[in-house]
């Protein structure tokens, strides 16, 4: 299979995976003993944090990281955080309205300040500023430098996220997958759905994060064109 | 590096003596934030009292936004930036030159602010002197992160609006940590754990900001 036909096949598998992700959800797995048919929630809550802070903020700020390095300085690095950054902050909506939504039947209210939900909530308005950044009219250059400071700022937040139910008490749990190393916590379909759920949302992310880098990249080269396109106009004036 | 820091914050607290804007607007705009949140609590002294360190730490945070805005547009000029890389600075020097001077006005406007709580809102000044350590901690890393994202706006038509959104996230920690720390030290306790998270963020943001300033200041 040429990387021509697996990119064709990501939006179909990516359909499919999703499809088998709220079937297994919704019709097989049993409901939970304590929070009954909630828990479906949670087939989609940690697979979208996972997508949003450890893939999308990670691949963000590793490619600017690799922006503002001099030996590996591309354009490209700057239009591919800026596409995982896009996705990310999709994914991250997403992950909080999720939670929300689980929250207010089982804790009882839409929104608590727990250490978790806060330092989620900040990430999240961290990288819109890098959305608005972007938007700022600038030099390519200039704005790809400031956007990848910024990036990397906003990733300092991540280990804040993931620590914040260690380090504070609160409401939201800790580790509850995966326990003491690699020992389930949860077994059978509720396990499976749950895997497959991350496999899901990862598809769903790259296929995502693929398609928008292609529009940035031809975004990039039609304001190049433009450009060249203007400067031939003047000359053609008689402008040197 | 510690050479043209001195020469940078020298250069930027010489500016502010000749032009008060931190006198003329930045302190009275402090002040003025204290007295309308006074004004929205009512006046009661113990919701006043109980409010204190959040409202102190809150007023200090949208006053170090216009102080880095003022900090930032010195260089805003045309040429401006690219005289000072002319001089040959060391990146590193001019970002801890810029945070030093910010720091110091910052403690400027801490101080009238604390004098603020004592008139307005009735705290213990003997216990606002314990939280001193805390605070310098928490000034140092409001410094730094305004000196960084400052230069990251720097030179945009936007960065009155730019810069709250940018700067407002990355600060809430430091609101936090400075929050609660100075309301143990007011209920009779210690800064505790709370001065050392702010160290460990001052150090933190100076080390990312002495790494990635040269970045923002490279030509284009």
């Amino acid at each position: 299979m040429t990387r021509r036909h697996l990119d064709r096949a990501l939006g179909p598998i990516a359909l499919v995976l999703v499809a088998l992700t709220v079937w297994l959800g919704l019709w097989v797995t049993p409901p939970d003993e304590t929070q009954g048919n909630f828990v479906r929630l949670l087939y989609l809550h940690p697979a979208l944090a996972w997508v949003a802070l450890y893939l999308a903020f990670g691949l963000a700020a590793l490619s600017s990281a690799l922006y503002l390095w001099p030996r590996t300085r591309s354009q490209r690095w700057d239009l591919l955080a800026a596409s995982t950054v896009e996705v990310g902050v999709v994914f991250l909506t997403l992950t909080l309205a999720t939670g929300m939504l689980w929250g207010r039947p089982v804790w009882g209210v839409w929104w608590t300040w727990d250490a978790r939900l806060t330092s989620t909530a900040l990430l999240e308005l961290l990288f819109v500023g890098y959305l608005a950044m972007r938007r700022v009219p600038a030099d390519p250059h200039v704005r790809a430098r400031r956007c990848a400071v910024l990036a990397l700022l906003a990733g300092l937040d991540v280990p804040i996220v993931h620590y914040s139910v260690q380090w504070w008490n609160g409401l939201h749990q800790t580790d509850s997958v995966l326990v003491g190393g690699f020992h389930f916590a949860i077994h059978g379909s509720m396990l499976w759905t749950l895997l497959l759920s991350f496999i899901a949302m990862t598809v769903v992310f790259v296929w995502m994060v693929r398609r928008r880098y292609e529009i940035a990249v031809t975004e990039s080269a039609l304001a190049d064109a433009a450009l060249e396109d203007a400067v031939l106009e003047r000359r053609k004036e008689g402008v040197r | 590096m510690w050479r043209d820091a001195m020469l940078v914050c020298g250069k930027d607290l010489r500016i502010e003596l000749r032009t008060r804007v931190l006198l003329w607007q930045v302190v009275p705009f402090g002040i003025l934030t204290l007295v309308l949140f006074a004004l929205a609590l009512g006046p009661s002294a113990t919701a006043l009292q109980r409010g204190a360190p959040g409202l102190l730490w809150l007023a200090l945070l949208f006053a170090s936004v216009l102080a880095t805005t003022r900090s930032a547009s010195i260089e805003a000029p045309e040429g401006t930036r690219a005289s000072i890389r002319l001089l040959g600075l060391d990146a590193a020097g001019v970002f801890l030159g810029k945070a030093a001077a910010l720091a110091v006005q910052l403690l400027a406007i801490a101080v009238v602010l604390e004098l603020g709580l004592l008139v307005f809102f009735h705290v213990n000044a003997a216990r606002l002197g314990i939280a001193s350590p805390l605070e310098l901690c928490a000034l140092a890393a409001l410094a730094a992160v305004g000196t960084l994202y400052g230069a990251v706006v720097a030179g945009t038509d936007v960065a009155g609006t730019l810069l709250p959104l940018l700067v407002l996230p990355a600060l809430a920690p430091v609101l936090i940590a400075g929050e609660k720390g100075t309301a143990a030290v007011l209920a009779g306790g210690g800064p505790g754990r709370w001065a050392i998270v702010l160290l460990v963020m001052a150090v933190a943001y100076l080390a990312v900001g002495t790494l990635l300033y040269g970045a923002l200041e490279e030509p284009s």
